[in-house]
């Protein structure tokens, strides 16, 4: 590693007690592992969801005594009953959007490798970064406590799916089961959330705007650094609207305002303002609701999938040992989407009741952001090309979210398009849709970043064989849970259904069904041998050097794992691009970015040789 | 490795895409106007769309296939990418892309950016949780006054008729839609507590129900016959048991279904629901 001579030296140690160095800690590494540990268990609860779910579909009206003892209010005889099976749903994608997607890939891997990647000893703001995730912290004990919150209700959580339309959400007890005071805590639970993530936001920005190393470029940073930044902007500008929103919607429940209810409605046998179980409520809008909700809603598919994004154009490079294919194409995509994603909210609610031609509208902009996806797509090809590919577990990772983000992303086009949106919404072919691309695709991204960084991360490698079983089994599995749920869709099976077993037309999908809960339940069985390698790598796995993949970044210059204040004290200087792979003409098929000297090319992302 | 990645690519692949070639499970049978072009527009997204898809997996496959890391070349190709080609792919995917998008408004504009044709049949819909509730004008084609305050689930009253209006009285209000073939329909949608969404997959069709609005759609159904009618937008503990039928039905029955009084419509309605069969499952 290359030291200027008059840079003093001044170590930072880490804090000696257990609870400053753990609990509340203010290192980014620290607080990083806290994030990933807080996905690890909420995917847990977000997958057996999906596994009661699975369950509920394919043969309903079994008894599954267990569930009696943990639900029973939403199993009685262990017979899930429609509430339990919608409030799984509503818990289920709030897990998982808020707590898995938006944690591991941002506030995880972000919080502890944007600031190594970057050159710096720490996030600008310590104090405001341990204090993010305390609070999501805090939002995800009260969203798990709306889970188990059944009372005097015969359920066992908020009933409104992840997006909680109002006046159903707004309505209170009047409107059925679930709308209780689980449905309080959620609300609750997501307005904590927003906090949490607006203070990693701050940090984020100030941090790779103001702590670069010397010589660390805007052109310079690695793909993965543009991600994060993006990403958090995204949420800088995002989650106030949903927070604002869900305030509105609080109010709406325990204050008796009207923000989303309109007059004159008439709920469970009761006229608004007749009844004291159903106060007066006058001149709300539901729709409002869903632009609030929507115009944070987009945004987040983007932050949850853009630091995927990131970690696989890395890790592609780092194993196809090539340069990343267009660069300047690659952060400008990053930038369209990041943009476009701020325009096109109204296409989840093509069929609200909105303007048609505000439809229109958000119709053409929604299909124009494939174009930078597409760009995304082509490059990532193009860095594969001509390279000498190593086959690591990482690397199989990141080539399954090349392939599930085309198989997800592409159908974009088809449910972009308002009249095809009269067939298709709320049916299976958009939940197959967003599943893939927005679910699975950034999990494979987090996946691939895990085994990437495990060794930086704990000094020593994952399981490699166990690690390869682990992406076989799930790359196939998720293929054959998600594509049939687009043939699904296109026969018409709607979307929160807690049983097909009513409708004739749904008959002819059975076999389908039952493959799916199949496939399922095989897929989410494999991911215990991620858990398992997990742990066994953390004690028995290979020790891993300071360099293990042979990588060019800085993260890879300094030592394993990281010391408390990341570089010992000599922040680096930064010479070259990110990804100097195969250089012609230097003594390794890899050059670090803190490699100094201009015997070979600048390589600062502009495309060809330059000197 | 590599090669064995990239046959699993192609397998999965051919796999999806012939999951969608044989049409084992495709849409239902289209019963209205707009629903030939509507097809039409999917079809050739569809083919677009497997196009792309399996030119960028089989591409991503032969990558993994042909550059392993393998002893026959020393290092990998050192390039930094392609203006040109970054031109040349920005270029095509937005022209069909943005193609796409702009086809893709046709069917759409035919039925929103326009009123319902003069003469359309007027028929109501008011939904509350896990029912349906649809309100015929009657012979003299117009509603009777409705309102929220006169609504009362206990006397059969759904909508909230208002009895003393003399329009009202030969209103009818059934549970389940019918509506005549050939003859466009004006429908005005409605709901009493929650958001619910008029679907019928057989229709092409789907629109939100938005409590505190009056949303006016207008379409034409074709072929007569008995639908499923179900709600597809989350309203509540039920939601998936708030079916209904649609029965599409010669104008002439049509017509005279409607000229009956109240009583006598839903006893017709009855008859009518057992004399036409649901189509059969998978066509």
């Amino acid at each position: 590693m290359a030291v200027e001579a008059h840079e003093s030296v001044h170590r930072h140690e880490p804090p000696k007690g257990f609870i400053r160095k753990y609990i509340f800690s203010l290192d980014h590494k620290v607080i990083g592992i806290q994030y990933i540990l807080l996905a690890l268990i909420a995917v847990v609860v977000g997958m057996a969801m999906s596994l009661l779910m699975r369950l509920n579909l394919s043969w309903p009206g079994t008894s599954w005594p267990v569930l009696e003892t943990l639900f029973p209010g939403g199993a009685p005889g262990g017979v899930m009953n429609p509430e339990f099976y919608l409030s799984l749903v509503t818990m289920h994608g709030t897990m998982m959007v808020f707590f898995v997607l938006t944690t591991a890939p941002q506030g995880g891997f972000g919080n502890y490798f944007l600031p190594i990647q970057i050159g710096a000893e720490d996030m600008a703001f310590p104090f405001l970064n341990m204090m993010s995730f305390w609070v999501t912290f805090v939002g995800f004990v009260v969203l798990l406590s709306a889970i188990f919150f059944s009372g005097a209700e015969s359920t066992i959580g908020p009933i409104g799916g992840w997006t909680g339309y109002a006046p159903l959400s707004a309505l209170g007890q009047i409107a059925g089961p679930g709308q209780g005071m689980g449905m309080n805590l959620w609300v609750i639970s997501i307005a904590i959330f927003c906090v949490g993530s607006l203070l990693g936001a701050l940090n984020f920005i100030t941090t790779l705007l103001n702590m670069r190393t010397r010589g660390m470029s805007l052109m310079r940073m690695p793909l993965t650094c543009w991600a994060w930044f993006t990403t958090a902007v995204l949420a800088l500008l995002s989650f106030p609207v949903l927070l604002g929103g869900g305030i509105l919607l609080l109010l709406d429940r325990v204050a008796h305002t009207s923000f989303f209810i309109p007059a004159g409605l008439y709920v469970s046998g009761v006229l608004s303002g007749t009844q004291e179980s159903f106060p007066l409520h006058t001149g709300g809008s539901p729709i409002l609701w869903q632009h609030l909700f929507w115009f944070f809603g987009h945004p987040e598919v983007y932050i949850a999938i853009l630091p995927g994004m990131g970690a696989t154009s890395h890790i592609l490079s780092t194993f196809a040992r090539k340069p990343v294919f267009g660069y300047r194409a690659m952060v400008f995509a990053i930038f369209a989407i990041g943009l476009l994603g701020f325009f096109v909210w109204g296409h989840h609610m093509f069929i609200s009741g909105m303007s048609p031609y505000s439809a229109m509208t958000f119709s053409i902009l929604t299909l124009s952001i494939g174009v930078p996806s597409a760009v995304k797509t082509f490059n990532w090809l193009g860095t594969l090309w001509g390279g000498k590919i190593r086959f690591t577990t990482p690397m199989l990772f990141a080539l399954g979210f090349v392939s599930l983000f085309v198989a997800g992303g592409i159908t974009g086009l088809v449910l972009g398009q308002t009249s095809l949106d009269l067939p298709m919404h709320d049916t299976y072919f958009v939940l197959a849709h967003f599943h893939l691309v927005m679910g699975v695709a950034s999990i494979f991204g987090m996946f691939a970043a895990t085994y990437f960084w495990f060794p930086k991360m704990f000094g020593r490698f994952m399981n490699e064989p166990l690690g390869k079983i682990h992406f076989w089994i799930t790359f196939v599995g998720v293929y054959c849970i998600f594509v049939p749920m687009h043939t699904m869709g296109m026969v018409g099976m709607p979307r929160r259904f807690a049983q097909f077993t009513e409708y004739e037309f749904l008959k002819t999908l059975h076999p389908l069904v039952m493959f799916v809960s199949i496939a399922a339940i095989i897929t989410i069985l494999a991911q215990l041998l991620f858990y398992a390698n997990l742990v066994w790598s953390l004690f028995r796995g290979r020790r891993a050097e300071d360099n293990p993949w042979e990588a060019t970044t800085l993260e890879w210059t300094t030592a394993t794992p990281p010391p408390h204040d990341n570089f010992a004290g000599l922040l680096p200087t930064v010479y070259r691009g990110p990804y100097e792979f195969a250089v012609p003409g230097a003594p390794n098929d890899y050059v670090m970015q803190t490699e100094p000297g201009s015997e070979v090319t600048s390589g600062d992302g502009h495309e060809g040789h330059r000197h | 490795m590599g090669r064995v990645l990239a046959v699993i690519i192609w397998i999965l692949t051919l796999g999806s895409v012939a999951l969608f070639t044989t049409r084992k499970w495709w849409f239902p049978t289209a019963i209205s106007e707009h629903a030939a072009a509507l097809d039409r527009q999917f079809l050739i997204t569809i083919i677009v769309v497997g196009i792309a898809f399996t030119a960028a997996q089989i591409g991503l496959g032969y990558t993994l296939w042909r550059y392993r890391d393998d002893a026959s070349r020393p290092r990998a190709t050192y390039t930094h990418g392609s203006s040109r080609l970054e031109v040349i792919w920005t270029i095509i995917t937005a022209v069909v892309f943005i193609g796409l998008a702009v086809m893709g408004q046709s069917v759409w504009a035919s039925l929103h950016f326009n009123q319902a044709p003069a003469g359309a049949y007027q028929v109501e819909a008011v939904a509350q949780q896990f029912q349906w509730n649809f309100h015929y004008a009657g012979k003299d084609g117009v509603f009777g006054r409705t309102d929220p305050k006169l609504i009362d689930d206990s006397t059969l009253n759904f909508v909230g008729l208002d009895e003393a209006d003399p329009n009202a009285r030969d209103d009818a209000v059934t549970t389940a839609l019918a509506i005549p073939a050939g003859r466009p329909v004006e429908m005005i949608l409605r709901s009493k507590d929650v958001i619910h969404n008029f679907w019928v997959p057989q229709l092409r069709f789907k629109q939100d129900l938005v409590p505190g609005m009056a949303i006016r759609v207008h379409f034409t159904a074709n072929t007569p016959g008995k639908y499923e009618l179900a709600c597809a937008e989350l309203c509540g503990q039920l939601h998936f048991k708030m079916r209904s039928y649609m029965l599409v039905l010669p104008e002439a029955e049509h017509r005279v279904l409607i000229a009956l009084t109240q009583e006598q419509f839903q006893t017709r309605m009855g008859e009518l629901l057992a004399k036409y069969q649901l189509p059969v499952s998978g066509e």
